[in-house]
């Protein structure tokens, strides 16, 4: 008995257990620690927690490109960040000819549905043809071979919309509407925030229904099963592959109007840490999921605005918020080593790991 | 003729498809960034290369494809297509002018539209421009018609005028130390590329070098030869390579020593990354993080300034740098062994990212200064020789370089270099046939963090300073460039890319500012058409290759002639 147990326990095990829980007990002792302090007031928490909702909504929208390719490919798209960043970039141009028109003050709905329609497009354009040059020759290569070419092609497009568009940096115009904020018992909520969260909720809605209820979901659910078997059941899965990368693409362009609204200004190397942060709530939420990017995201974008601030001020860090990239890449480490499967994801086999 | 009509339309699509490059290339800025380059003065600049090549290209490939192998139809096909890429370039240059599109693109400026458009007023600036398009298009297709002979010996004279007058100002400045030889080369060259009568010679030349080569009977390759011979053709070439690469400071003077200690600390790291993604096959995105452990170990050991401990040399901080970079690479390696290819390399990223967030960060200044970084770090000296200017720290990255290689090059056949690559291959299988998969893993890892920190710890020697800016994700790319490109697992390939990619947007100021959209359509491209890289390792080719089952030679007829067993694997 006690022979099987040291068999299976090795010192891997003992060495990756031990800085786990080290982790988790500087968490714990830090919180405490901050609560103790009682630095901040409860509305400060208040506000950071919609402030993290609203980011975890933008982070799902973008988990959700990577996770339906991973579900149907089970390779990481990694130039999506680029996917993503391309959108919002080449709207700005759009936004601020509406802006400088009157028509964004006059119609700041209709603008902001434009923007999101050019936005969109123009992510959904880049995913498919992506996946046209660069994936689709590649799908029956060694592993490692199409996620090198991710990466080259998310340096390419990164550097080539700097090429095209310039390396400064753009700001979105104000949309003077979604200036409001109210107040309620202490806590701050802006406007832009609740169409930030709501607009997430509704994409993911409608995400989740074409996958859920419709043919074409019903296809792709089918092809990431089982691609052979898809095929031979009449499904053309090369279609169902573009289908998925455009309706990654799109939600990512939607993703980026959304998050311009949090932060208005564009430029070339946006999409690095979102897209990264969007990878890390799709492990976290398991990978391949729909529901689990979106519990996921929501989790990582609450860490990762809480969290600085809960974890690290007890411990006399200074500037907690600097370290939140660190939290989130953190956590990605944690997930992977503990739960790679993510929270709802089903048990993924080693070779997929 | 349903067949031969869809081909017309695909020769259109393929004509749009090299005008839409060109258009792209010319909106990202490379075509101007080099339209002052001439590669023959007065008459054509690198720019007008960057914008005629996708239409020469998609030209040739729509004739080469073409179902027909009429002369007339040919020609008329190329023509077809380079219409089209000139087309969608007047396109661009038409709407410039109609509505303003420079506040966007901005790029597209008049420079632009001139260089274009030859310098001609605009109506008949566009008018030769597509006319230019058309002929090159037709002359693309001719090529097709030529002998094979002649067609080599034509490409291959083109290219090197390319390469020449590209290279114009370096090979100049190196010829001008030649003494009363130079004169016999220096009239090649005008004030931006190659001069006229230059151009000339160099095309017959060099033609009519490759039009002999090209018609020569290629000699039986095997000879018989001593002992004595073939240890000279072993280790002639590497004697000569030595002293070279011995006087190569002495030769170039100090401005190309600094490209030469920049790319040999790149190929040195590149080595070590070689061993992990190229031997092992664990593909490390934070590769950067044990080259900053390494500086920032050093940094902290030898500066001068407050931030610094214990104020050590060089020699005795080095060691402990990187025992540092190496436990680093332990700590990273045990954890993430049990993940596999995208997640390894995600968590690997983030685990580069965490480093250089920390260095970054306000709760590290007091140790390793923030974003001011760590200045004076203390320059290696051995008695009273100072290692102070770049040409004497060369020998000392040299002398790194050698040891990495030296222990690739063993370690690849070694039982541990076959250990790696058969959990490269197949985990499962490896660790059935008794290869301790943590141990293995480990070493790798920590033998790419050893050369990462070393490579780190001469960084910030030859700086004199760390900086948190220089340790970005991007560095990692760069080493990852170099190896993919060199070929995964190859050593002389590191050397190939590292010179490529490190050196040439260096040598060529113009490229910089593109160097890394040139990094990642490589990386594209080669995995596309040749993942095995430029100096491709054997077992990887059989690998990427799988189809190929040939043998170049002939069996003795007791062998086994199943094809499965001739795949490697």
């Amino acid at each position: 008995m006690l022979r099987t147990l040291r068999q299976r326990i090795t010192l891997t095990d003992i060495f990756i257990w031990v800085i786990g829980l080290a982790i988790a007990g500087v968490v714990i002792w830090g919180t405490i620690r901050t609560l103790e302090l009682g630095q901040y007031s409860g509305s400060t928490w208040l506000d950071l927690t919609i402030k993290g909702l609203a980011l975890g909504g933008v982070y799902a929208l973008i988990a959700m490109g990577y996770t339906m390719v991973y579900g149907i490919l089970k390779m990481i798209n990694f130039a999506h960040s680029e996917v993503f960043m391309s959108g919002p970039f080449t709207t700005v141009f759009v936004a601020l000819g509406l802006s400088n028109s009157g028509f964004l003050d006059k119609q700041p709905i209709i603008s902001l549905l434009i923007m999101t329609l050019v936005s969109a497009g123009i992510s959904t354009t880049i995913a498919i043809l992506l996946e046209r040059l660069c994936y689709r020759p590649l799908r029956s290569a060694p592993r490692l071979v199409p996620l090198i070419t991710a990466i080259g092609a998310s340096f390419f497009l990164q550097y080539a919309f700097k090429g095209v568009f310039g390396s400064g940096v753009y700001g979105y115009p104000e949309i003077k509407s979604l200036e409001q904020s109210w107040t309620f018992g202490g806590i701050q909520i802006y406007e832009t925030q609740l169409v930030v969260i709501f607009g997430a909720i509704a994409m993911m809605l409608v995400l989740f229904g074409i996958v859920q209820w419709t043919k074409i979901g019903k296809a792709m659910r089918a092809v990431s099963e089982d691609k052979e078997a898809a095929e031979l059941m009449g499904i053309n899965v090369d279609r169902i592959i573009v289908f998925t990368f455009a309706l990654g693409g799109a939600s990512a362009g939607v993703a980026g109007i959304l998050y311009t609204l949090l932060f208005p200004v564009v430029n070339f190397f946006m999409g690095f840490f979102p897209g990264i942060k969007a990878f890390t709530a799709a492990v976290l939420g398991g990978i391949g999921n729909v529901p689990g990017a979106f519990l996921g995201s929501i989790i990582l974008g609450l860490l990762e605005s809480i969290g600085p601030n809960l974890f690290l001020t007890g411990l006399g860090v200074p500037s907690p918020s600097q370290l939140k990239d660190a939290i989130a890449f953190i956590v990605l480490v944690l997930i992977l080593i503990f739960r790679p499967t993510g929270i709802l994801g089903e048990r993924i086999s080693q070779d997929k790991a | 003729m349903k067949s031969e009509t869809s081909y017309w339309v695909k020769t259109v699509q393929n004509g749009l498809i090299g005008g839409a490059i060109a258009m792209l290339l010319s909106l990202i800025g490379i075509v101007l960034a080099f339209g002052k380059t001439y590669i023959i003065i007065g008459l054509f600049s690198m720019g007008q290369v960057f914008v005629f090549t996708p239409i020469i290209l998609e030209s040739f490939v729509s004739a080469r494809k073409a179902p027909s192998k009429n002369a007339l139809t040919l020609l008329l096909l190329g023509g077809l297509s380079g219409l089209m890429g000139g087309v969608v370039l007047v396109v661009m240059i038409a709407l410039q002018q109609v509505i303003n599109l420079r506040s966007v693109l901005i790029n597209l400026s008049p420079d632009l539209i001139a260089l274009l458009t030859f310098k001609l007023p605009l109506a008949l600036g566009l008018f030769v421009l597509i006319i230019a398009a058309v002929v090159i298009g037709v002359i693309s297709a001719a090529f097709l018609l030529l002998p094979a002979r002649i067609r080599g010996a034509l490409s291959q004279a083109i290219l090197t005028i390319v390469i020449l007058g590209l290279f114009r100002d370096l090979i100049v400045t190196v010829i001008t130390h030649w003494g009363f030889v130079r004169y016999a080369f220096l009239w090649l060259f005008a004030l931006s590329g190659l001069s006229i009568p230059g151009v000339i010679v160099v095309f017959v030349v060099v033609g009519g070098l490759f039009y002999w080569r090209l018609g020569r009977k290629p000699k039986p390759v095997v000879k018989a030869r001593t002992i004595q011979q073939q240890r000279l053709i072993r280790w002639g070439p590497m004697a000569v390579l030595g002293i070279i690469g011995l006087l190569l400071p002495v030769i170039l003077g100090s401005y190309f020593s600094e490209i030469l200690d920049n790319v040999g600390i790149y190929i040195l790291m590149g080595l070590g990354l070689n061993i992990v993604v190229g031997f092992a096959g664990l593909l490390d995105l934070g590769y950067v993080a044990f080259y900053a452990i390494g500086a920032y170990t050093l940094g902290v050991f030898t500066t001068s300034e407050a931030v610094g401990i214990w104020h050590l040399n060089f020699w005795a901080a080095t060691p402990i740098a990187l025992i540092v970079a190496v436990f680093a690479g332990v700590i990273l390696g045990l954890p993430v062994l049990r993940m596999r290819g995208d997640y390894l390399a995600i968590v690997t990223l983030g685990f580069g990212e965490i480093i250089r967030i920390l260095v970054l960060s306000d709760w590290l200044k007091p140790l390793l200064g923030g974003s001011e970084g760590i200045q004076r770090i203390a320059q290696p000296s051995i008695g009273s020789f100072i290692f102070g200017n770049q040409q004497r720290l060369y020998y000392l990255i040299l002398i790194g370089i050698i040891l990495a290689g030296f222990i690739s090059v063993r370690l690849k056949d070694s039982h541990l270099g076959r250990s790696w690559m058969a959990l490269r291959e197949d985990e499962d299988v490896a660790q059935a046939m008794g290869i301790n998969k943590v141990a293995t893993k480990l070493l790798a890892f920590a033998m790419g963090a050893l050369f990462s920190g070393l490579g780190g710890a001469l960084f910030a020697t030859k700086i004199g300073s760390v900086y948190p800016q220089s340790f970005s994700f991007i560095v990692s790319i760069n080493i990852l460039s170099l190896i993919i490109i060199g070929g995964m697992g190859s050593i002389p390939g590191v050397f190939i890319g590292g010179l490529a990619l490190v050196g040439l947007p260096l040598l060529l100021s113009q490229f910089a500012d593109f160097r890394y959209l040139i990094y990642g359509a490589a990386l594209v491209a080669m995995m596309l058409v040749k993942p095995e890289g430029l100096s491709p390792e054997a077992r990887r080719r059989l690998e990427l290759h799988e189809e190929i089952k040939e043998v170049p030679y002939e069996e003795p007829a007791s062998v086994l002639k199943t094809p499965g067993e001739l795949g490697g694997r």
